[in-house]
């Protein structure tokens, strides 16, 4: 079973809509048991981390996520609730990754937030097996995680290098949408629900 | 390196898609779900559906659209067209929207802006400024151009480049910007406009009204330093391919998601 966390941040639809075209199907939950059996959970987030981090807590759900030994793929915000902390309303995240989540530079010269097709590379990890390097993906974000050791792969904005996507032991996590970025995202998706539990 | 969005845009009436020349004379041009599967598979980078249907089923129709919409394909779009309240977006993005757009609404409750930037995130908030040339708002030696609601019906005396600093304070997350002297009239996009409005926010802004051909994207891109360009005729009676376009695009050097 695949488990969509259902939270205050989502957009959840597009996730579900996005598995149902490579024909799987998913359960929308924020149930403890559920996310806690499914063999494969799915962290989707548009909006505001200082917001859907009180609303995890308020259902205690986070030492749940934390504790989940399954392979498990958060999206965007879902992504950078992953991290330490988060620049966005200097927002305390759930911490899987001891990495903060910055603001791009307002005084850059590029439009803020980053929104659009852009290039990944320096692929790393079956996520993006028989991805090219250089693909298009479809961000729309304001924060992102510097290029660190738990990177996976890479995209260029604003005058620097940061993590289009991030991996630690069964955490996985991207920061463009998959669900949104065409066939490339599609072949992203099908690699993480082929993953094997480690 | 970012990549310059193609945005065909589809006007729908009642699940139809419709388009019309300087806001009149609509005509018909296909299912809206098809044509939008047909636009992705073609290499669309996003799409924009403007619901003009004027009846009280109105919502109902429209939700389930956009439900099929986002069946269907796996690029982002944006819905609008009479879309007022909190609890409309909340009903469009619950049907799978990725971005939904305001007219009207953004000039009579502006205060709307903010409240669905803090509630959605502004990634989903997109406000749609219609303008129209207005020798009235002319300001040291530049062209003025007057923001227009209720599709194009109703002067507000509102200046263009005021109200897109305005709308962009407030959180909107990008501008869609139409020049109403331009749309339908294939004579290319109004570049000194969008670039003006472009360079004076810091989100992006969506170039349309008057694609006619490939150079015009091309001028929008490099001249009118548009983020994303939109059009619809063009491509809804195949006068340019998508791909063709793009490749065009990429042989001078804009870049582009091939």
């Amino acid at each position: 079973m695949i488990a969509i966390v259902k939270y205050n941040a989502g957009n959840i639809q597009s996730v579900m809509c996005a598995l149902n075209r490579l024909g799987y199907d998913a359960v929308v939950t924020d149930d403890v048991e559920m996310i806690k059996k499914a063999d494969k959970v799915i962290f989707p987030g548009v909006g505001e981390a200082s917001t859907a981090m009180a609303y995890l807590e308020s259902i205690n759900l986070i030492d749940t996520l934390k504790d989940l030994k399954k392979p498990f793929l958060g999206i965007c915000l879902g992504m950078q609730l992953l991290c330490e902390r988060s620049d966005e309303n200097d927002c305390r995240c759930m911490g899987m990754f001891d990495v903060p989540v910055v603001e791009f530079d307002k005084t850059s010269g590029f439009k803020i937030p980053h929104v659009g097709w852009n290039t990944i590379y320096d692929l790393k990890s079956d996520l993006y097996k028989d991805v090219k390097e250089n693909s298009y993906c479809y961000f729309v974000h304001t924060y992102y995680v510097p290029v660190c050791d738990y990177t996976i792969a890479k995209c260029e904005y604003a005058g620097v290098s940061f993590s289009a996507s991030i991996k630690r032991d069964n955490f996985y996590a991207t920061q463009f949408h998959p669900e949104k970025s065409g066939s490339i995202g599609e072949t992203i998706l099908n690699n993480f629900l082929k993953l094997e539990d480690k | 390196m970012l990549a310059k969005r193609i945005i065909p845009c589809l006007d729908v009436c009642n699940g139809r898609t419709v388009k019309g020349v300087n806001f009149v004379n609509l005509r018909d041009a296909g299912d809206a779900v098809e044509l939008a599967k047909t636009y992705s598979d073609k290499g669309a980078d996003e799409l924009v559906f403007l619901d003009i249907t004027a009846t009280v089923e109105k919502r109902k129709t429209l939700s389930e659209l956009v439900k099929n919409i986002s069946k269907t394909i796996s690029i982002p779009f944006t819905v609008g067209g009479g879309i007022n309240t909190i609890e409309d977006v909340d009903v469009m993005l619950s049907c799978g929207a990725d971005k939904i757009s305001i007219n009207s609404i953004c000039v009579k409750n502006p205060d709307i802006i903010g409240e669905l930037s803090h509630t959605f995130g502004s990634q989903c908030v997109v406000c749609a400024l219609d303008v129209k040339r207005n020798d009235a708002f002319n300001k040291n030696g530049l062209d003025g151009w007057e923001i227009y609601t209720h599709g194009g019906r109703v002067a507000t005396g509102l200046d263009a480049f005021d109200f897109a600093k305005e709308v962009y304070n407030r959180g909107a997350g990008e501008i869609l910007l139409t020049s109403m002297n331009s749309d339908g009239c294939k004579n290319g996009f109004e570049i000194d406009l969008t670039k003006r409005i472009s360079k004076s926010v810091s989100i992006p802004v969506i170039a349309s009204g008057g694609a006619g051909n490939m150079e015009h994207f091309k001028d929008v891109f490099e001249d009118g330093c548009a983020d994303a360009a939109l059009a619809a005729s063009i491509f809804h009676f195949g006068e340019v391919q998508i791909m063709d376009l793009k490749r065009y695009l990429n042989d001078n050097n804009i870049s582009v998601r091939l």
